[in-house]
């Protein structure tokens, strides 16, 4: 290695050239492409002369339909990132046996390994959960935006900001090689000096930051702008599930921040808290990291299970089943979450009292769970079953849950758990929750609202192609891992010994196929319905027949979302308005108050990357450079307080105008 | 109806204006908060720095609910928490945040004490 | 709007929307919202405090809590931060009586006695790791820095806040914002003083328990 003058540690930190991994030809590879990709997309949007339309229409956008849609594309991106790590690993365990070292050295597999569990969770699952809500919840309630739209913009470039700095990882430096928790002391700085846990640590700081706001704005949106009439029993399911989600991040996502910024001065500082020296203990970041990581798993599925109420009671044609008992359900599963944490760490040597307390609590947690399967089934008990999209994805995944709800079970048991802790079967457990029920309930709410959001309808075949991809390539894919944990593999193994486990090795990486065509054909589907969106138009705003307040305005709704803030009489509001003979308002509209657009969350956001990288790399001056720039673009903001408008009545006129016409030619 | 600005103006002033007033406090309250808190705060200081007690684990009882006697202390009179500011929703997320912060540190304590005395006996004697 | 009306006339048939529009204010969610910030900060303390829970006895042969604390000083810090949340109230009770140079006053003495605190907290931290006691010496140490220097912190944010709302007052007067601004500073404030009574009672009365 060149020995590098100080001036130039001074200017650039411990970056060097050798952090370019020139080296490695599948990053070269992947570089070129994303390059030659990003230059295309550059050229494109600068021959259309679409730089002017994307920041004044949505960088800078505060509308939460928006701010909801690039949450979604974020997510579709990086799904493509860490899937494409899905298959790279796959790959390497269905061929590296008995010598064969396959085509991953251990030093990048790690990585992938890492850059999987962390893009998958923060990056997709995250985003893909925050998006829907962000479209849907403000549009539910009947409310014109969320509480703090400003905010709502910030807290999506946070995120997007965390997610820059993964992606950078790639082509400079390195991902950390610790495994989505990063459990110290592998992840301190003795055994981990290089910058790939520092990337991890800053990345998720920073999309942290993000997304506890976001946390706040939603609930206080539920909160103080319900619509007249709403009372929190009239609520929409999705709503519900969609408060308590927001809750738990807003009392978890700061435990995250904290646990990280202790193993964050550790590294930097020197500090003592999850070393083995001078009295730190390891094992408190363990601690404290699944008092975040438990509830968290639960701000994942609870709004999913929020849109497969929403779509079992629409396509039966029904009230849902038990709306009280759901409500409750939810509720008691947001509290128990907090209680279930050490199931995750039953090996690590707590007494029998200890463990025996979580085992139960977390036994106890599968009741409500399991309610709200009974819930929709009784649901579609009678019901006037329609079977489309959103439909079959929740047929997919009452089915799914149900096995990976019992393998669950199972684990919580702990001497059992004492078997299977860290093996094959534990990742088959939950990549059959998170894919059974998050991904085929993202998949759901994608294809329920796409419609509201763009004004047509997803195409049918395509979409029942990538459905069908997705449903078997998960069971050929994560089967054989519950065979392979019960036979005692562990995680994280990059090449084996035994050849007689190859053989389901190959079936689950055929299975990650499968389910890579699921995602190939989920964006033919997406490109298809585009070229056929005429056919596939939606005049009504009510292509479902829907039962909640979204569908009651135009697809996709205007930026002022209500024309008339309406008023709720009955849970399932739209339903009991179109019972009861609602007629829209034609006239009469007055100037409608919305907040402006603002470029600050975008530059507040830049800031905090620059800020990260600069800290991931020990280029002090530029991480004080930033920091102070982002105290100094708050502050600047601060002092705006011109900061919203009017939409004339003219505007809404012709805007409701519009509608009619189109509701006229229906 | 003269226009929408006018109208949401003191529309707004008036909202603002109710929800203000009850939560603001008086300087009646704040001195007795203070008064209290200055005691609350006084006691203890002086029964640990003059070991009144002769005990440390009563002292560490007794500080301990005299700060929990003050947070409620500061709440009320300088936070002006009660069950009606903002619907309830204000005690509501004090409530809530309450347990989970009684979880995660009691919580803390009881697992990590477990797995100390189970895997490294005399880690508080070091 | 006389649509609207003639639809709610139709007998059996409910309003289905306000012809009133009641959303006209923006702001009315601010308290709320930053008060449930103000809790999620309560979550990074609980865990601050966990820590020191777990890892404040673990000396590592260095020195501990009876050994460093020094009692006198922690009480007149406490005293700082109890009599600038007092005047913080007097300059909101001037605030609500429109008082504008009167509130002014008193946040320029808030602002003096929570620099005063910041001294005294600097000054001990100083002094400490004069003495060797530094945050890499035990997790004893790390804790106890990391806890009462996250809430140092938080109050010099509170300063640079105080600071900039008092340029905007004057710039500006009290306006609705201007007063929602200066309530979330409020409670900002007297939240901080609700954690110092954990991290005195907590850290530095238990610390030198024997």
């Amino acid at each position: 290695m060149t020995s590098y003058p100080d001036w130039w540690k001074l200017i650039f930190g411990r970056f060097t050239l050798e952090a370019i991994p020139y080296h490695e030809p599948i990053l070269i590879a992947t570089f070129a492409a994303v390059a030659l990709g990003g230059l295309a997309l550059v050229a494109l949007v600068t021959r259309y002369k679409l730089w002017g339309y994307l920041w004044h229409e949505w960088f800078t956008s505060v509308d939460h339909k928006k701010i909801g849609i690039m949450y979604m594309i974020l997510g579709v991106i990086m799904l493509l990132r860490g899937f494409a790590d899905a298959l790279m690993m796959r790959g390497q365990q269905a061929i590296a046996f008995a010598g064969n070292e396959g085509y991953l050295p251990p030093h990048h597999y790690d990585q992938i390994f890492t850059a999987h569990g962390v893009i998958m969770i923060f990056f997709v699952a995250m985003p893909f959960v925050t998006g829907l809500m962000n479209y849907v919840v403000p549009l539910q309630i009947g409310a014109r935006d969320v509480a703090f739209p400003f905010l709502n913009n910030f807290s999506f470039w946070m995120t997007v900001s965390g997610a820059v700095l993964v992606m950078m990882s790639l082509f400079v430096g390195e991902f950390a090689k610790v495994g989505w928790l990063a459990y110290p002391p592998l992840s301190g700085a003795a055994y981990s000096p290089g910058v790939g846990m520092d990337y991890y640590l800053w990345a998720l700081q920073i999309a942290g930051v993000g997304t506890t706001l976001s946390g706040v704005n939603l609930i206080a949106t539920i909160v103080k702008m319900r619509a007249p009439g709403m009372e929190m029993m009239r609520m929409p399911v999705f709503t519900w599930t969609s408060l308590c989600t927001n809750v738990l991040i807003v009392a978890t996502f700061p435990i995250l921040a904290a646990t990280l910024a202790l193993l964050t001065l550790d590294r930097y500082v020197g500090t003592n808290f999850f070393t083995n020296d001078l009295g730190g203990n390891p094992m408190m970041y363990v601690n404290l990291i699944w008092i975040w990581g438990h509830p968290e798993v639960y701000i994942l599925i609870l709004p999913i299970f929020g849109v497969y109420s929403e779509v079992a009671s629409t396509f039966c044609g029904k009230r849902l089943f038990g709306y009280a008992s759901m409500v409750y359900a939810t509720v008691v599963i947001t509290i128990l979450s907090y209680l279930v944490w050490l199931h995750h760490f039953f090996t690590m040597g707590s007494g029998a009292s200890v463990n025996s307390f979580f085992g139960i609590t977390t036994m106890i947690i599968s009741i409500p769970t399991g309610a709200k399967i009974f819930n929709w089934l009784f649901t579609m008990y009678r019901g006037r079953i329609r079977f489309e999209l959103p439909m079959m994805w929740l047929l997919a995944f009452m089915l799914t849950f149900v096995i990976g709800g019992m393998t669950g079970v199972m684990l919580a048991v702990p001497p059992a758990d004492f078997v299977l802790h860290n093996s094959l079967f534990l990742i088959a457990h939950f990549h059959n929750v998170i894919i059974g029920g998050v991904v085929f309930g993202v998949f759901a709410g994608i294809a329920y609202w796409f419609p509201k959001a763009f004004g047509f309808k997803l195409d049918r075949f395509w979409g029942l192609l990538s459905f069908w991809f997705w449903v078997i390539g998960f069971y050929v894919a994560f089967m054989p891992l519950y065979v392979l944990g019960l036979m005692g593999v562990t995680r994280r193994l990059s090449r084996f010994e035994d050849p007689s486990l190859q053989i389901w090795f190959v079936i689950a990486a055929m299975g990650a196929v499968l389910i890579a065509l699921g995602i190939l054909c989920f964006i033919i589907q997406i490109g298809v319905s585009i070229i056929r969106r005429e056919q596939l138009r939606d005049t009504t705003g009510d292509p479902w027949d829907g039962r909640t307040l979204e569908w009651s305005t135009s697809s996709p709704p205007p930026a002022y979302n209500f024309a008339f803030t309406p008023i709720v009489h009955d849970l399932d509001a739209w339903a009991d308005m179109k019972k009861r003979g609602y007629r829209r308002p034609l006239g009469g509209f007055k100037p409608i108050h919305m907040p402006r657009n603002t470029g600050a969350g975008v530059i507040i956001a830049a800031l905090a990357t620059v800020g990260g990288f600069a800290l991931i790399w020990y280029i002090w001056w530029l991480a004080a450079l930033s920091f102070v720039a982002v105290i100094a673009t708050v502050i600047i903001h601060s002092f705006n307080y011109d900061r919203d408008f009017h939409i004339p009545a003219e505007a809404v006129l012709r805007e409701e105008d519009s509608r009619s016409q189109l509701l006229g030619r229906a | 109806m003269s226009g929408p600005q006018s109208h949401a103006e003191p529309h707004g002033a008036h909202d603002a204006h109710g929800d203000d007033h009850a939560p603001h406090g008086s300087l009646r309250g704040y001195v007795t908060g203070f008064l209290l808190s200055v005691v609350l705060t006084a006691i203890p200081f002086w029964l640990v720095m003059n070991d009144v007690l002769g005990n440390a684990t009563l002292t560490a009882i007794v500080i301990m609910g005299f700060a929990a006697v003050q947070i409620v202390v500061h709440m009320v009179y300088f936070l002006h928490m009660n069950g009606r500011s903002e619907g309830g929703w204000n005690m509501m997320g004090l409530i809530f945040t309450i347990v989970i912060v009684v979880i995660v540190l009691s919580g803390s304590l009881w697992v990590m004490y477990h797995l100390n005395t189970n895997m490294m006996p005399d880690m508080h004697r070091m | 709007m006389a649509k609207a009306k003639a639809q709610a006339q139709v007998p059996g048939v409910p309003a289905f929307y306000v012809t009133e529009d009641e959303h006209a204010h923006s702001g009315g969610s601010t308290m709320l919202g930053f008060w449930l910030y103000l809790m999620s900060d309560c979550l990074v303390f609980a865990v601050l405090f966990a820590t020191y829970g777990v890892l404040g006895r673990n000396y590592a042969a260095g020195p501990s809590g009876a050994d460093l604390f020094d009692l006198k000083l922690v009480a007149v810090n406490t005293a700082m931060l109890l009599f600038s949340s007092i005047t913080y109230g007097f300059a909101m009770l001037a605030m609500d009586k429109g008082r504008q140079a009167v509130m002014q006053g008193w946040l320029v003495v808030t602002g003096l006695f929570g620099l005063a605190f910041l001294g005294i907290e600097l000054y001990e931290f100083a002094h400490l790791i004069h003495e060797g006691a530094t945050p890499m010496r035990s997790a004893f140490l790390s804790s106890f820095f990391t806890l009462v220097g996250t809430h140092g912190l938080h109050v010099t944010f509170g300063l640079i806040w105080l600071t900039v709302l008092m340029v905007q007052v004057s710039k500006r007067g009290l306006i609705e914002a201007n007063r929602r601004r200066l309530l979330c500073l409020s409670m900002f404030w007297h939240f901080l003083d609700v954690v110092w009574i954990g991290v005195f009672t907590f850290v530095y009365l238990m610390g030198v328990l024997k």
